[in-house]
């Protein structure tokens, strides 16, 4: 015993003095190699190559990166509330988080796409997926505000989402669990054969990026997990990942993992658009939220539909085809040319890439393996395109360069594989620290991937940072991807759980990125937009405040006439029409959050007192140099009081 | 074996000793470097991180056992450490240095050789299913799909559990998983 201890102490030692030689070589060769540390450093002042929007996942946002320095700019609120910006406390984005159950306040955010025109990201949209109480939600990159969500009837779970088609034509959300569709009072064991699956199409109108529920693609009670479009040839293609092809309903971990193989499901939705042209749609009756922010508004608005367009894949030849994937795939991802869509068998050692020009020939040539209620199956050796063999354990995710390589992430063996399309074999493999999930190369969904980097998405990190107590932080890790082998350059902390990422080039962004809102453009209701407005107005016990906020005073400032019970509407407008001059406001004793609001834009928090006094309330964004000097105050009277309302600035 | 064993740690620590000088003399412009690369060699993953708090996982449980010292050796040759760390579930069958004395002469000396390092990795990996099942709930499965992408048989005898032809003598909760000791090396069937 002790000898083999020697023994593996003697290994180890080697090992890690192989590594520490490697590294001080590289370091040592100076203006020959680049180190880790100039191929991260952004200097002061300088910006970003690259955009990374990375999920929050059960934080319920997406965070705003850049690339190579790992630098946070922005949380942008999507699913949860947000007290910091308001975000579902304000009474402009509440009906944002309304659904058919009612206000949610939190949801778990996994996969952000971005927006593309011909197949290439045009850095117009990120579309996000809120997996718990099925939701989409579109994020405007003029503004990095979350500005439409629209809730997905008959879906339980929406993880394969929120992935775009090469025109923006649809975003897709298949759902993971599979439910009673309608939803309906039944027994659990009576699942197999009576639960469906649900895939949704929302359409992107191309003008203003208006979503709605197209139709939803009927299913057998499978689980789905993740999906991406086709492109080049296959564009008119989803393909989406499949597991528990069993049926199972309990103990999943055993008996979802029966089959050797589950399925891919290829939907052609060309097709489906057909079919809903010759009216072969169910119109079923349904109720599902669909929430808008209007820029001019500053405000949302909540729409509940009723009905929803429904094909029945079981019943419409030519719309879905399965390909058998081994073992539970969870990543399924199509190459930059549109010809391959690679299963990640969770539970494989090997990735299974199906080719699209042999599934189209196996289609046309009708070698099918069966069918699983009426979908044909069409025979594994007929589709395969290749395999890469043996690459690492517990294969996850696949992302491409431009150069026709592949990057799996492996869970188990904590790595991330890059391998050659075509040719499938392994080029090269560098360690994840710890248990990478998803990856990102920017733009590696889509036909122009821009290369360049690798972000590794960690679920563990353990002693990578500072220790924080038993909760410790989540991490992204950046590689270098340019040369032949991979180079570990920076690990950075994250949001919640980084569950996925997109990444573009900065360029396509900026440029668009709004600086103030327009008062003249603004159309809220209760907008005051110059101190003549300014006014304060009582019907009955509601009571709304028309107030400006400017460097360095609110008006009015002084206000009384205020009594218990009332319920006090604070109108607050940011009169600046300067670039990053927010102000924030918030009241002693409100049960909601602070505002913080942007130049041009007018919001809104309520405030109940309730007790008598003479309360103050402030600026919360350090604004200017007398920002100390933003304040103002509110009397308070008994209920009975016969104060009249007034107010004032500076009298 | 054991000769064989001798003779690595001689040529490792052979290594060890060049690879320190060879180190050493590229250091001398900066004597502050060693020290940082002493550090970062700490961090190459999972296995070598110190946990005195948590519940052992199914590599420290398999290195802590006198009965397994030949697999331990086995895991460090194929370099699977971090894979046995990982968050998992992970199961693995953990045969006893009996086990593996029990294979044809030679067979333990060969696959440790280096150029052997690819079959002995699918042999280890035959012995791991991602999932944590206990002896009893076992008896469930039919088969089990193991790490190496084979599958392996489950079958029971009264109150013994068989995987292939090995049975199951104890049983070992980890941190990430559960370690089943057994009596027989499993070997993978040929494709």
């Amino acid at each position: 015993m002790k000898k083999l201890t020697l023994i593996g102490a003697a290994l180890l030692g080697i090992a890690a003095l192989l590594t520490a030689c490697k590294d001080s070589g590289a370091s040592s060769n100076g203006a020959l190699a680049y180190s880790a540390a100039e191929k991260v450093y952004v200097s002061p002042g300088e910006h970003d190559e690259f955009y990374a929007f990375i999920s929050g996942g059960f934080s319920g946002q997406l965070s705003v990166y850049g690339l190579p320095s790992g630098r946070l700019f922005k949380v942008i609120p999507v699913f949860s509330q947000d007290a910091e910006k308001a975000w579902g406390y304000n009474e402009e984005t509440k009906p944002m988080l309304n659904t058919s159950h009612g206000f949610i306040p939190w949801d778990d955010s996994h996969h952000p796409d971005i927006s593309q025109t011909n197949g290439e990201l045009d850095g117009r949209f990120v579309f996000i997926n809120g997996n718990n109480t099925p939701r989409i939600a579109k994020v405007d990159l003029s503004v990095f505000e979350t500005t439409e969500i629209i809730e997905i009837p008959n879906s339980a779970g929406n993880h394969s989402s929120a992935f775009v088609t090469e025109n923006t034509e649809y975003v897709v959300a298949g759902t993971r669990f599979s439910v009673p569709v309608p939803q309906r009072d039944m027994p659990i064991n009576e699942y197999k054969g009576n639960f469906k699956g649900s895939l949704s199409f929302i359409s992107v109108d191309p003008e203003d990026g208006g979503m709605d529920l197209a139709f939803q693609v009927l299913m057998p009670g499978f689980d789905y997990d993740l999906a991406h479009p086709g492109r080049g040839a296959s564009h008119g293609w989803m393909f989406f990942s499949t597991y528990n092809s069993e049926e199972a309903s309990t103990l999943m971990e055993v008996n979802s993992s029966q089959n050797d193989k589950d399925f891919i499901a290829a939907v052609n939705w060309k097709k489906a658009e057909e079919y809903i042209a010759e009216g072969k749609f169910t119109a079923m009756p349904t109720n599902y939220a669909h929430n808008v922010y209007d820029e001019e508004t500053h405000t949302a608005t909540s729409t509940m539909k009723k009905e929803v367009r429904v094909l029945d894949a079981s019943e419409l030849p030519g719309l879905v085809y399965l390909l058998p994937t081994p073992k539970s795939p969870h990543g399924c991802d199509v190459d930059p040319t549109g010809e391959y869509i690679v299963g990640n068998g969770k539970l494989s050692a090997d990735l299974t890439v199906h080719s699209f020009s042999k599934m189209i020939d196996a289609i046309e040539n009708e070698k099918f393996d069966g069918d699983a209620y009426g979908i044909p199956i069409l025979k594994f050796e007929d589709v395969l395109g290749g395999t890469v063999k043996q690459a690492g354990l517990g294969p996850l995710h696949t992302e491409f360069d431009a150069e026709g390589n592949g990057y799996t992430t492996f869970f188990i063996s904590s790595e991330v594989v890059k391998w050659k399309v075509g040719t499938w074999e392994v080029i090269d493999r560098q360690p994840c620290y710890y248990s990478v999930g998803h990856g990102m190369i920017p733009g590696g969904n889509s036909r122009k991937p821009f290369g360049k980097y690798f972000v590794a998405m960690n679920k563990i990190t353990k002693d990578r940072y500072l220790p924080t107590g038993p909760e410790v932080t989540q991490s992204a890790q950046l590689y270098d991807i340019s040369g032949e082998k991979m180079q570990l350059l920076l690990d950075f902390p994250t949001v919640g759980e980084p569950h996925y990422a997109a990444g573009i080039d900065a360029s396509l962004v900026k440029e668009r990125s709004k600086k103030i809102f327009s008062l003249s453009e603004n159309k809220h209701k209760y907008a005051t937009t110059s101190d003549a407005d300014v006014r304060i107005e009582r019907n009955g016990k509601e009571v709304h405040i028309y107030m400006t906020m400017i460097r360095s005073h609110f008006n009015p400032d002084n206000i009384e006439g205020i009594k218990v019970g009332d319920k006090v509407y604070f109108h607050v407008t940011n009169l600046e029409q300067d670039y990053d001059v927010p102000h924030g406001v918030s009241m002693i004793g409100a049960n909601t959050s602070e505002l913080l609001i942007m130049p041009g834009q007018t919001e809104t928090f309520v405030w109940e007192p309730k007790q008598v006094g003479v309360w103050p309330f402030y600026c919360t964004d350090f604004c200017s140099a007398l920002h100390q000097e933003m304040q103002g105050y509110v009397r308070v009277s008994p209920a009975n009081s016969d104060i009249p309302l007034s107010w004032s600035l500076g009298e | 074996m054991k000769s064989i064993t001798n003779f690595k740690i001689f040529v490792g620590f052979c290594l060890l000793l060049g690879l320190a000088l060879s180190c050493k003399g590229e250091a001398k412009s900066d004597p502050k470097t060693p020290e940082v690369e002493a550090q970062e060699v700490t961090k190459q993953g999972q296995a070598f991180i110190k946990d005195d708090e948590a519940t052992p996982n199914v590599l420290n449980i398999a290195m802590g056992s006198e009965d397994h010292t030949t697999l331990v050796a086995a895991v460090q040759a194929a370099e699977l450490e971090n894979a046995l760390v990982n968050a998992g579930p992970l199961m693995v069958f953990a045969p006893t240095n009996a086990a593996f004395d029990e294979l044809p002469d030679g067979t333990v000396e060969n696959l440790l050789k280096p150029e052997n390092k690819d079959a002995l990795a699918n042999i280890l990996k035959y012995h791991v299913t991602p999932g944590k099942y206990s002896k009893d709930f076992l008896k469930k499965f039919q088969k089990l799909g193991q790490a190496n992408n084979q599958d392996v048989s489950v079958s029971t005898e009264g109150d013994d559990v068989f995987i292939g032809e090995a049975r199951i003598v104890a049983s070992i909760p980890a941190g990430n998983g559960i370690v089943h000791v057994v009596d027989k090396v499993l070997l993978p069937p040929e494709e």
